[in-house]
Protein backbone atom coordinates (compact mmCIF):
# COMPACT_ATOMS: atom_id res chain seq x y z
CA UNK A 1 0.00 0.00 0.00
CA UNK A 2 2.62 2.44 0.95
CA UNK A 3 4.61 1.95 -2.85
CA UNK A 4 1.22 2.87 -4.10
CA UNK A 5 0.92 5.95 -2.22
CA UNK A 6 4.51 7.16 -2.91
CA UNK A 7 4.01 5.96 -6.86
CA UNK A 8 1.21 8.49 -6.50
CA UNK A 9 2.81 11.30 -5.08
CA UNK A 10 6.05 10.72 -7.17
CA UNK A 11 3.83 10.71 -10.52
CA UNK A 12 2.29 14.00 -9.25
CA UNK A 13 4.92 16.20 -8.01
CA UNK A 14 8.23 15.08 -8.62
CA UNK A 15 7.52 13.32 -11.86
CA UNK A 16 5.46 16.16 -13.01
CA UNK A 17 4.42 15.78 -16.53
CA UNK A 18 4.03 19.46 -17.01
CA UNK A 19 7.04 20.99 -15.34
CA UNK A 20 9.71 17.60 -15.55
CA UNK A 21 8.83 16.30 -18.96
CA UNK A 22 7.12 19.09 -20.61
CA UNK A 23 4.81 16.81 -21.84
CA UNK A 24 1.45 17.75 -23.07
CA UNK A 25 2.66 21.11 -23.57
CA UNK A 26 0.53 22.33 -27.19
CA UNK A 27 -2.20 21.74 -25.12
CA UNK A 28 -1.26 23.26 -21.66
CA UNK A 29 -0.20 26.70 -24.02
CA UNK A 30 -3.02 26.81 -25.75
CA UNK A 31 -6.01 26.06 -23.30
CA UNK A 32 -5.06 27.98 -20.74
CA UNK A 33 -6.69 31.30 -21.46
CA UNK A 34 -9.18 30.72 -18.70
CA UNK A 35 -9.65 28.58 -15.78
CA UNK A 36 -12.99 27.36 -16.73
CA UNK A 37 -11.59 25.75 -19.81
CA UNK A 38 -8.18 24.63 -18.22
CA UNK A 39 -10.37 22.67 -15.54
CA UNK A 40 -12.51 20.83 -18.26
CA UNK A 41 -9.53 19.65 -20.34
CA UNK A 42 -7.56 18.83 -17.21
CA UNK A 43 -10.37 16.44 -15.85
CA UNK A 44 -10.77 14.81 -19.72
CA UNK A 45 -6.75 14.39 -19.61
CA UNK A 46 -7.26 12.50 -15.41
CA UNK A 47 -9.65 10.27 -17.00
CA UNK A 48 -7.86 9.39 -20.13
CA UNK A 49 -4.55 8.67 -18.70
CA UNK A 50 -5.80 6.50 -15.59
CA UNK A 51 -7.51 4.42 -18.77
CA UNK A 52 -5.34 3.83 -21.23
CA UNK A 53 -2.03 3.52 -18.80
CA UNK A 54 -3.29 0.01 -17.83
CA UNK A 55 -4.87 -1.21 -20.62
CA UNK A 56 -1.32 -0.33 -22.64
CA UNK A 57 0.35 -2.46 -19.66
CA UNK A 58 -2.16 -4.90 -20.53
CA UNK A 59 -1.31 -5.08 -23.82
CA UNK A 60 2.61 -4.94 -23.24
CA UNK A 61 2.59 -7.39 -21.22
CA UNK A 62 0.87 -9.80 -22.72
CA UNK A 63 1.40 -9.28 -26.48
CA UNK A 64 4.55 -6.74 -27.21
CA UNK A 65 7.28 -7.10 -25.06
CA UNK A 66 10.14 -9.75 -26.05
CA UNK A 67 8.93 -13.09 -24.44
CA UNK A 68 5.32 -11.89 -23.68
CA UNK A 69 3.59 -14.13 -25.92
CA UNK A 70 4.67 -16.90 -23.77
CA UNK A 71 0.83 -17.77 -22.73
CA UNK A 72 0.49 -18.92 -26.89
CA UNK A 73 2.83 -22.17 -25.93
CA UNK A 74 6.76 -22.38 -26.18
CA UNK A 75 6.79 -21.90 -30.14
CA UNK A 76 6.05 -18.05 -29.32
CA UNK A 77 7.94 -17.21 -26.40
CA UNK A 78 11.17 -15.88 -28.68
CA UNK A 79 8.96 -13.55 -30.80
CA UNK A 80 9.47 -9.84 -30.20
CA UNK A 81 7.11 -7.36 -31.26
CA UNK A 82 7.90 -4.19 -29.20
CA UNK A 83 8.20 -2.63 -32.25
CA UNK A 84 4.81 -2.61 -32.58
CA UNK A 85 4.34 -0.31 -29.29
CA UNK A 86 4.01 3.17 -30.98
CA UNK A 87 1.24 2.19 -33.15
CA UNK A 88 -0.66 -0.33 -30.75
CA UNK A 89 -0.69 2.08 -27.79
CA UNK A 90 -1.88 5.19 -30.36
CA UNK A 91 -4.66 3.06 -31.69
CA UNK A 92 -5.52 1.84 -28.00
CA UNK A 93 -5.08 6.13 -27.56
CA UNK A 94 -7.33 7.37 -30.18
CA UNK A 95 -10.22 4.02 -29.62
CA UNK A 96 -10.72 5.09 -25.85
CA UNK A 97 -10.38 8.82 -26.56
CA UNK A 98 -13.34 8.04 -28.85
CA UNK A 99 -15.48 5.64 -26.70
CA UNK A 100 -15.07 7.90 -23.79
CA UNK A 101 -16.49 10.46 -25.70
CA UNK A 102 -19.85 8.51 -27.08
CA UNK A 103 -19.95 7.09 -23.25
CA UNK A 104 -19.97 11.11 -21.47
CA UNK A 105 -22.72 11.82 -24.31
CA UNK A 106 -25.15 9.06 -23.52
CA UNK A 107 -25.01 9.20 -19.69
CA UNK A 108 -23.28 12.36 -18.46
CA UNK A 109 -24.73 15.33 -20.92
CA UNK A 110 -24.21 17.57 -18.92
CA UNK A 111 -20.31 16.93 -18.74
CA UNK A 112 -19.78 16.19 -22.23
CA UNK A 113 -21.58 20.09 -23.18
CA UNK A 114 -18.61 21.35 -20.39
CA UNK A 115 -15.82 19.42 -22.40
CA UNK A 116 -16.73 20.10 -25.58
CA UNK A 117 -14.24 19.60 -28.11
CA UNK A 118 -11.04 18.80 -25.59
CA UNK A 119 -11.93 15.09 -25.64
CA UNK A 120 -11.15 14.73 -29.33
CA UNK A 121 -8.42 16.46 -29.27
CA UNK A 122 -6.94 14.44 -26.30
CA UNK A 123 -5.78 11.79 -28.95
CA UNK A 124 -2.95 13.94 -29.38
CA UNK A 125 -1.89 15.18 -26.00
CA UNK A 126 1.60 14.49 -25.84
CA UNK A 127 1.03 13.35 -22.26
CA UNK A 128 -1.43 10.65 -22.67
CA UNK A 129 1.56 8.76 -24.95
CA UNK A 130 4.06 9.81 -22.85
CA UNK A 131 2.52 8.43 -19.59
CA UNK A 132 2.10 5.00 -22.02
CA UNK A 133 5.45 5.06 -22.97
CA UNK A 134 7.06 5.86 -19.13
CA UNK A 135 5.04 3.20 -18.29
CA UNK A 136 6.47 1.05 -20.91
CA UNK A 137 9.98 1.96 -20.05
CA UNK A 138 9.59 1.91 -15.69
CA UNK A 139 8.87 -1.72 -16.12
CA UNK A 140 5.73 -1.35 -13.81
CA UNK A 141 4.51 -4.97 -11.86
CA UNK A 142 0.77 -4.72 -12.05
CA UNK A 143 -2.15 -3.53 -13.72
CA UNK A 144 -2.97 -1.57 -10.27
CA UNK A 145 0.32 0.15 -10.57
CA UNK A 146 0.12 1.35 -14.00
CA UNK A 147 -3.16 2.65 -13.09
CA UNK A 148 -1.91 4.53 -10.05
CA UNK A 149 1.23 6.15 -12.18
CA UNK A 150 -1.71 6.80 -14.60
CA UNK A 151 -3.97 8.35 -12.16
CA UNK A 152 -0.89 10.57 -10.58
CA UNK A 153 -0.01 11.95 -14.26
CA UNK A 154 -3.05 12.86 -14.84
CA UNK A 155 -3.66 15.25 -11.60
CA UNK A 156 -0.11 16.65 -11.93
CA UNK A 157 -0.93 17.52 -15.17
CA UNK A 158 -4.12 18.99 -13.89
CA UNK A 159 -3.04 20.45 -11.09
CA UNK A 160 -0.07 22.30 -13.82
CA UNK A 161 -2.94 23.80 -16.31
CA UNK A 162 -4.99 25.18 -13.31
CA UNK A 163 -1.95 27.18 -11.89
CA UNK A 164 -1.30 28.68 -15.07
CA UNK A 165 -4.30 29.43 -16.04
CA UNK A 166 -5.18 31.24 -12.64
CA UNK A 167 -1.61 33.11 -13.33
CA UNK A 168 -2.83 33.87 -17.13
CA UNK A 169 -6.15 35.30 -16.12
CA UNK A 170 -4.29 37.81 -13.33
CA UNK A 171 -1.91 38.54 -15.49
CA UNK A 172 -3.82 40.91 -18.33
CA UNK A 173 -4.07 43.43 -15.29
CA UNK A 174 0.17 43.48 -15.45
CA UNK A 175 2.14 45.73 -17.67
CA UNK A 176 4.45 43.02 -19.73
CA UNK A 177 6.49 44.09 -22.45
CA UNK A 178 4.31 44.22 -25.56
CA UNK A 179 6.74 41.42 -27.74
CA UNK A 180 6.66 39.38 -24.76
CA UNK A 181 2.48 39.84 -24.29
CA UNK A 182 1.00 36.26 -24.77
CA UNK A 183 2.59 33.41 -25.87
CA UNK A 184 6.79 34.82 -24.09
CA UNK A 185 5.12 35.21 -20.96
CA UNK A 186 3.86 32.04 -20.77
CA UNK A 187 6.68 30.19 -21.37
CA UNK A 188 8.77 32.11 -18.72
CA UNK A 189 5.80 31.65 -16.38
CA UNK A 190 6.15 28.13 -16.98
CA UNK A 191 10.18 27.96 -16.89
CA UNK A 192 9.65 29.81 -13.36
CA UNK A 193 6.86 27.25 -12.28
CA UNK A 194 9.27 24.67 -13.28
CA UNK A 195 11.96 25.74 -11.02
CA UNK A 196 10.20 25.86 -7.92
CA UNK A 197 8.83 22.30 -8.98
CA UNK A 198 12.42 21.23 -8.91
CA UNK A 199 12.00 21.46 -5.41
CA UNK A 200 10.32 18.30 -4.76
CA UNK A 201 13.14 16.37 -6.35
CA UNK A 202 15.18 16.09 -3.38
CA UNK A 203 12.57 13.99 -1.59
CA UNK A 204 13.48 10.50 -2.34
CA UNK A 205 10.19 8.17 -1.99
CA UNK B 1 -24.80 17.61 -73.34
CA UNK B 2 -22.26 15.91 -71.75
CA UNK B 3 -19.06 18.09 -70.08
CA UNK B 4 -15.80 17.07 -71.05
CA UNK B 5 -13.93 19.28 -68.79
CA UNK B 6 -14.26 18.30 -64.87
CA UNK B 7 -11.05 19.74 -63.52
CA UNK B 8 -12.21 19.40 -59.99
CA UNK B 9 -12.51 15.46 -60.38
CA UNK B 10 -9.70 14.53 -61.94
CA UNK B 11 -7.98 12.29 -59.66
CA UNK B 12 -4.64 13.35 -58.06
CA UNK B 13 -3.02 10.04 -57.53
CA UNK B 14 0.21 11.64 -58.89
CA UNK B 15 3.44 13.13 -57.73
CA UNK B 16 3.22 16.35 -60.87
CA UNK B 17 1.72 19.77 -60.92
CA UNK B 18 -1.47 19.23 -63.67
CA UNK B 19 -2.13 23.26 -62.87
CA UNK B 20 1.09 23.86 -64.49
CA UNK B 21 2.87 25.97 -61.70
CA UNK B 22 6.13 26.02 -61.12
CA UNK B 23 7.88 23.45 -58.85
CA UNK B 24 8.81 26.43 -56.93
CA UNK B 25 6.98 29.12 -57.69
CA UNK B 26 6.61 32.18 -55.56
CA UNK B 27 3.72 30.92 -53.91
CA UNK B 28 5.75 27.46 -53.14
CA UNK B 29 9.14 29.08 -51.76
CA UNK B 30 6.84 31.19 -49.45
CA UNK B 31 5.78 27.39 -48.21
CA UNK B 32 9.14 26.86 -47.57
CA UNK B 33 10.27 29.92 -46.06
CA UNK B 34 7.52 31.50 -44.04
CA UNK B 35 7.52 28.59 -41.14
CA UNK B 36 11.07 30.18 -40.65
CA UNK B 37 9.77 33.51 -39.45
CA UNK B 38 6.86 35.26 -39.95
CA UNK B 39 4.46 31.55 -39.40
CA UNK B 40 6.94 29.71 -36.80
CA UNK B 41 5.28 26.69 -36.01
CA UNK B 42 6.98 26.90 -32.38
CA UNK B 43 6.66 30.60 -31.33
CA UNK B 44 3.74 31.78 -33.80
CA UNK B 45 1.63 28.52 -34.08
CA UNK B 46 2.21 27.02 -30.89
CA UNK B 47 2.53 23.34 -32.62
CA UNK B 48 5.44 20.97 -31.13
CA UNK B 49 6.41 22.62 -28.20
CA UNK B 50 6.64 19.53 -25.82
CA UNK B 51 9.58 17.56 -27.45
CA UNK B 52 11.62 20.71 -28.52
CA UNK B 53 12.23 21.37 -24.66
CA UNK B 54 13.14 18.22 -23.75
CA UNK B 55 15.75 17.16 -26.03
CA UNK B 56 17.96 20.43 -26.06
CA UNK B 57 20.42 20.07 -23.89
CA UNK B 58 22.88 19.24 -26.75
CA UNK B 59 23.38 19.91 -30.28
CA UNK B 60 23.50 16.48 -31.10
CA UNK B 61 20.15 14.98 -30.23
CA UNK B 62 18.39 18.54 -31.17
CA UNK B 63 19.43 18.11 -35.07
CA UNK B 64 19.01 14.49 -34.92
CA UNK B 65 15.53 15.47 -33.61
CA UNK B 66 14.92 17.98 -36.27
CA UNK B 67 15.74 15.50 -39.24
CA UNK B 68 13.63 12.70 -38.09
CA UNK B 69 10.59 14.96 -37.66
CA UNK B 70 11.42 16.65 -41.40
CA UNK B 71 11.15 13.03 -42.24
CA UNK B 72 8.34 11.96 -40.31
CA UNK B 73 6.60 15.01 -41.69
CA UNK B 74 7.01 15.40 -45.40
CA UNK B 75 6.21 11.99 -45.70
CA UNK B 76 2.71 12.00 -43.94
CA UNK B 77 2.13 14.90 -45.11
CA UNK B 78 2.45 13.62 -48.91
CA UNK B 79 0.95 10.30 -48.11
CA UNK B 80 -2.33 12.00 -46.18
CA UNK B 81 -2.20 14.84 -49.43
CA UNK B 82 -2.40 12.15 -51.85
CA UNK B 83 -5.03 9.77 -49.78
CA UNK B 84 -7.00 13.56 -48.85
CA UNK B 85 -10.41 12.64 -50.97
CA UNK B 86 -10.53 8.79 -49.70
CA UNK B 87 -10.51 9.64 -46.20
CA UNK B 88 -14.12 9.45 -44.56
CA UNK B 89 -14.29 12.66 -42.24
CA UNK B 90 -15.30 10.58 -39.27
CA UNK B 91 -12.49 8.87 -38.78
CA UNK B 92 -9.75 11.27 -40.26
CA UNK B 93 -8.10 11.15 -36.72
CA UNK B 94 -7.47 7.59 -36.73
CA UNK B 95 -5.97 7.13 -40.02
CA UNK B 96 -3.55 10.20 -40.02
CA UNK B 97 -2.38 8.65 -36.48
CA UNK B 98 -1.96 5.42 -37.96
CA UNK B 99 -0.15 6.87 -41.15
CA UNK B 100 2.02 9.15 -38.44
CA UNK B 101 2.71 5.87 -36.31
CA UNK B 102 4.20 4.08 -39.40
CA UNK B 103 6.41 6.60 -40.11
CA UNK B 104 7.56 7.09 -36.81
CA UNK B 105 8.48 2.95 -36.48
CA UNK B 106 10.20 3.40 -39.62
CA UNK B 107 12.45 6.40 -38.33
CA UNK B 108 12.71 4.78 -34.91
CA UNK B 109 13.94 1.72 -36.28
CA UNK B 110 16.54 3.35 -38.38
CA UNK B 111 17.73 5.40 -35.47
CA UNK B 112 17.99 2.12 -33.42
CA UNK B 113 20.05 0.36 -36.39
CA UNK B 114 22.21 3.17 -36.95
CA UNK B 115 22.92 5.44 -34.52
CA UNK B 116 21.96 3.98 -31.04
CA UNK B 117 23.73 6.16 -28.05
CA UNK B 118 21.66 9.04 -29.73
CA UNK B 119 18.69 6.67 -29.51
CA UNK B 120 19.41 5.82 -26.09
CA UNK B 121 19.33 9.71 -25.18
CA UNK B 122 16.03 10.56 -27.33
CA UNK B 123 14.44 7.77 -25.59
CA UNK B 124 10.57 8.20 -25.66
CA UNK B 125 10.76 11.34 -27.68
CA UNK B 126 11.16 9.79 -31.08
CA UNK B 127 8.07 7.66 -30.16
CA UNK B 128 6.34 11.15 -29.23
CA UNK B 129 6.83 12.39 -32.60
CA UNK B 130 3.28 10.87 -33.34
CA UNK B 131 1.60 12.91 -31.24
CA UNK B 132 3.62 15.90 -32.06
CA UNK B 133 0.98 18.84 -32.73
CA UNK B 134 2.93 19.98 -35.56
CA UNK B 135 2.57 17.01 -37.45
CA UNK B 136 -0.82 16.51 -36.54
CA UNK B 137 -1.40 20.32 -37.00
CA UNK B 138 -0.13 20.13 -40.38
CA UNK B 139 -1.79 17.41 -41.42
CA UNK B 140 -5.29 18.78 -40.51
CA UNK B 141 -4.46 22.23 -41.67
CA UNK B 142 -2.55 22.11 -44.69
CA UNK B 143 -1.90 17.86 -45.94
CA UNK B 144 -5.93 17.31 -46.93
CA UNK B 145 -6.67 20.22 -48.33
CA UNK B 146 -3.37 20.46 -50.39
CA UNK B 147 -1.68 18.46 -53.54
CA UNK B 148 1.45 16.03 -52.69
CA UNK B 149 3.74 18.46 -53.94
CA UNK B 150 2.50 21.67 -52.32
CA UNK B 151 1.89 19.28 -49.27
CA UNK B 152 5.55 17.85 -49.52
CA UNK B 153 7.27 21.47 -49.13
CA UNK B 154 4.94 22.43 -46.35
CA UNK B 155 6.25 19.74 -44.31
CA UNK B 156 9.89 20.24 -44.92
CA UNK B 157 9.11 24.31 -44.07
CA UNK B 158 7.44 23.47 -41.19
CA UNK B 159 10.00 20.89 -39.92
CA UNK B 160 12.81 22.99 -40.43
CA UNK B 161 11.15 25.63 -39.00
CA UNK B 162 10.84 24.09 -36.13
CA UNK B 163 14.28 22.32 -36.26
CA UNK B 164 15.84 26.01 -36.28
CA UNK B 165 14.21 26.61 -33.11
CA UNK B 166 15.22 23.57 -31.06
CA UNK B 167 18.88 24.21 -32.97
CA UNK B 168 18.88 28.03 -31.61
CA UNK B 169 17.99 26.78 -28.33
CA UNK B 170 20.13 23.79 -28.32
CA UNK B 171 23.42 26.09 -29.02
CA UNK B 172 22.98 28.36 -26.03
CA UNK B 173 22.30 25.80 -23.73
CA UNK B 174 25.08 23.41 -24.51
CA UNK B 175 27.62 26.72 -24.75
CA UNK B 176 26.68 28.69 -21.60
CA UNK B 177 25.97 25.65 -19.76
CA UNK B 178 29.02 23.15 -20.14
CA UNK B 179 31.04 25.32 -22.63
CA UNK B 180 31.01 22.61 -25.32
CA UNK B 181 29.11 22.36 -29.20
CA UNK B 182 28.96 19.17 -30.39
CA UNK B 183 30.75 17.82 -27.31
CA UNK B 184 33.62 19.36 -27.95
CA UNK B 185 35.08 21.96 -25.59
CA UNK B 186 34.65 25.84 -27.31
CA UNK B 187 35.38 28.17 -24.40
CA UNK B 188 38.90 28.62 -23.87
CA UNK B 189 40.65 27.27 -20.77
CA UNK B 190 42.07 30.54 -20.46
CA UNK B 191 38.94 31.97 -19.66
CA UNK B 192 38.11 29.23 -16.82
CA UNK B 193 41.04 30.37 -15.79
CA UNK B 194 39.89 33.97 -15.19
CA UNK B 195 37.13 32.74 -13.14
CA UNK B 196 34.77 32.20 -15.67
CA UNK B 197 31.88 29.09 -14.50
CA UNK B 198 29.56 27.13 -16.85
CA UNK B 199 26.30 27.82 -16.11
CA UNK B 200 24.81 24.81 -14.49
CA UNK B 201 21.26 25.92 -14.35
CA UNK B 202 21.46 26.27 -18.40
CA UNK B 203 21.19 22.25 -18.50
CA UNK B 204 18.09 21.87 -16.30
CA UNK B 205 14.92 21.85 -18.02
CA UNK B 206 13.47 24.99 -16.85
CA UNK B 207 15.97 27.38 -18.70
CA UNK B 208 14.91 25.63 -21.58
CA UNK B 209 11.44 27.30 -21.23
CA UNK B 210 12.90 30.11 -20.35
CA UNK B 211 15.46 30.50 -23.59
CA UNK B 212 12.21 30.01 -25.70
CA UNK B 213 10.40 33.08 -23.94
CA UNK B 214 13.52 35.36 -24.79
CA UNK B 215 13.85 33.95 -28.27
CA UNK B 216 10.03 34.74 -28.46
CA UNK B 217 10.80 38.11 -26.78
CA UNK B 218 13.61 38.39 -29.25
CA UNK B 219 11.60 37.91 -32.69
CA UNK B 220 8.40 40.30 -31.52
CA UNK B 221 10.44 43.15 -31.03
CA UNK B 222 12.32 42.51 -34.36
CA UNK B 223 8.59 41.72 -36.47
CA UNK B 224 6.34 43.86 -34.63
CA UNK B 225 2.82 42.63 -36.43
CA UNK B 226 3.29 38.86 -34.51
CA UNK B 227 2.71 41.15 -31.11
CA UNK B 228 -0.46 39.53 -29.24
CA UNK B 229 -3.35 41.86 -27.44
CA UNK B 230 -3.10 40.45 -24.40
Amino acid sequence: MEAYINLFVKSIFIENMIFAYFLGMCSYLAVSKTVKTAVGLGFAVIFVLAITVPINFLLDTYLLKPGALAWLGTDYAAIDLSFLSFIMFIAVIASMVQLVEMIVEKFAPALYGALGIFLPLIAVNCAILGGSLFMQQKDFGGVLESGVYGLGSGIGWFLAIIAIAAIREKITYSNVPAPLKGLGITFIITGLMAIGFMSFMGIKL
Amino acid sequence: MKQKNTPLQKPSLFFVNKDKEALFSKKNRALLSDPMDDNNPITVQVLGICSALAITVQLKPAIVMSISVLVVMAASNVIISLLRNLIPNRIRIIVQLVVVAAMVVLVDQVLKAFAYDVYKELSIFIGLIITNCIVMGRLEAFALANKPWKSFLDGVGNAAGYGFILIVVAFFRELLGSGKLFGYQVVPDALYAMGYENNGLMLLSPMALITVGLFIWVQRSRNRKLIEKN
